[in-house]
């Protein structure tokens, strides 16, 4: 089993379930409470990604964000180098990837919160800020960790994005889902299959432990 | 700020209800159209290649391609459906893959592989058509840069050294033989060590060839044939890597047993053993084989 690739996935996961959680967090709270009404371009926006196809996303990212187009060399003059190959790269690609996954169960967390509450807490005199941290986000903690542990597990399960813009570079772009790609390619059936078996228990553990730890989580994400 | 606490009620309500309306009702159209236009083009494509297969002596072949054949393979087909009136179906895709697919049960006629390993193989599984290997052509590999680059190709792999090389696209050495072809190239110049890390690594041979075309990789190396090719012959300068260097890419072509349509499998891989078409393969940079013992 490729334990470099493993522990690659597991640190790419975990810095945009992270990145989700702190940067998700407002997006969502703006789409639960904003009055705006042209609102349903943003949300159709943020759930962009569960329709296009990862292809879409791989093809922007190599040629449009390549050295040859002008969003590429603007990237460049100030990166030093362009986002494909590189963990960086596939850090973007996967926090715009997992975006729906974070912000939607956020935002029906935050939709579950009783209004009344909310405004009471303002009524008292607590800051806008106060009451989220205190009122809002207590009562939507199932929201808050369903999007994240989704986000992080739909990072983990990430494959077409990787395989068009990673390069396949061993400890930087080459992830699990990558590495039992390859193996499989090259007919090393039995390293595919442990690996493969190894995902599979671990995305069933990680997904039972969530479900069976927190029922409202469930049944914040089926009312999407 | 609203204080009357009897009318908060409602107005939450609705904003509630109403918050993801928008989304619903645009995921609900997407839906329909998608099933209205996917439902007729679906059913149109099966009667047409119905009918036409009906019309034609030798009906649909199946062909996977090694990446490396994807343009020469585009004119053979093109003559090939000219001559006889055949329709064929072309997969091009790194040949590792194609061999995983053809041994679980992936319904292809005839296989052409990058490697001759992989015909071999599966005649020895008894996948394919005992005896029906065959060396099509012998592949070569190049240095290829963008005309914008400023390396000085002429130095050879040497200038991978560089240091404004930040990135070289080979095809991956795990499957796809013209990776194994790369990297056995820059292990005998001596510069893998020293460029190891700048690799990066296409899932096939043309996967590797857009990582540099679209310039993400300053250099990359490339099958001669990609790089005569019409797609990439503008685009770019190529250095033939002295052959002295790696062992020349062995290609295999073979008939699949479990094929629907073995007359025009055999019917295919006749017309490619022609003289004309050696000649097209070779104008592509493959050079001529001769017959493969069996």
């Amino acid at each position: 089993m490729n334990w470099q690739a493993i522990a690659l996935s597991l640190r790419l996961a975990t810095c945009v379930a992270g990145i989700l959680l702190i940067a998700g967090m407002p997006i969502a709270y703006w789409i639960t409470f904003s009055r705006w009404r042209w609102k349903f371009l943003v949300e159709a926006i943020v759930a962009l990604p569960i329709v296009l196809p990862p292809t879409v996303l791989g093809y922007y990212i190599l040629v449009g964000l390549g050295p040859q187009n002008l969003p590429g060399k603007l990237w460049q003059s100030w990166f030093g180098h362009t986002l494909p190959f590189t963990f960086g790269g596939l850090l973007v690609a996967s926090v715009l990837y997992s975006l729906p996954f974070a912000v939607q169960p956020f935002s029906a967390g935050f939709e579950s919160v009783d209004r009344r509450l909310i405004e009471a807490s303002w009524m008292l005199g607590t800051s806008r800020l106060g009451t989220f941290f205190r009122v809002i986000l207590p009562l939507s903690a199932a929201g808050a960790i369903t999007g994240t542990v989704l986000s992080f597990a739909h990072t983990i399960g990430e494959f077409g994005v990787v395989l068009m813009v990673g390069g396949n570079i061993p400890g930087v772009t080459r992830t699990v889902s990558i590495d039992i790609y390859d193996q499989v390619q090259a007919a090393n059936y039995d390293v595919a299959n442990r690996t493969a078996l190894a995902l599979l228990v671990f995305s069933f553990l990680v997904l039972s432990v969530i479900y069976g730890t927190n029922r409202t989580a469930l049944s914040l994400w089926r009312r999407r | 700020m609203n204080s009357g606490g009897g009318n908060v009620e409602p107005i939450h309500k609705t904003l509630a209800v109403s918050l993801f309306r928008p989304a619903l009702v645009a995921t609900g159209i997407a839906l329909a159209l998608a099933v209205l236009l996917a439902a007729p083009a679906g059913t149109m494509a099966y009667h047409n290649l119905a009918s036409e297969a009906a019309q034609k002596p030798c009906g649909v072949v199946t062909i996977a391609a090694a990446a490396d054949l994807m343009y020469a393979m585009n004119e053979i087909v093109a003559n090939f459906e000219k001559a006889t009136g055949c329709i064929l179906r072309v997969s091009t895709g790194s040949s590792g893959n194609f061999l995983s697919q053809i041994e679980n049960g992936a319904p292809f006629d005839v296989f052409f592989s990058a490697d001759i390993e992989y015909p071999r193989k599966l005649e020895t599984e008894g996948l394919a058509v005992t005896g029906s290997t065959y060396l099509y052509a012998v592949g070569k590999i190049v240095l290829w840069v963008r005309n914008d680059s400023r390396l000085d190709i002429g130095r050879g792999v040497a200038v991978l050294r560089d240091s404004s090389v930040h990135k070289v696209a080979i095809a991956n050495p795990q499957h796809a033989p013209y990776g194994r072809a790369a990297e056995q190239a820059l292990q005998k110049a001596g510069v893998y060590d020293a460029i190891k890390a700048r690799l990066v690594l296409g899932e096939n041979i043309s996967q590797a060839a857009e990582f540099v075309e679209s310039g993400n990789a300053d250099a990359g190396i490339l099958a001669l044939s990609l790089a005569l090719s019409p797609e990439l012959k503008e685009k770019g300068r190529f250095w033939r890597i002295p052959e002295d260097l790696y062992t020349p890419i062995q290609q295999g072509v073979v008939l699949i047993r479990a094929s629907q349509n073995p007359q025009g499998a055999r019917a295919f891989l006749e017309y490619v053993k022609t003289p004309a078409m050696a000649a097209l393969l070779e104008r592509y940079g493959f050079v001529l084989p001769g017959k493969v013992k069996p």
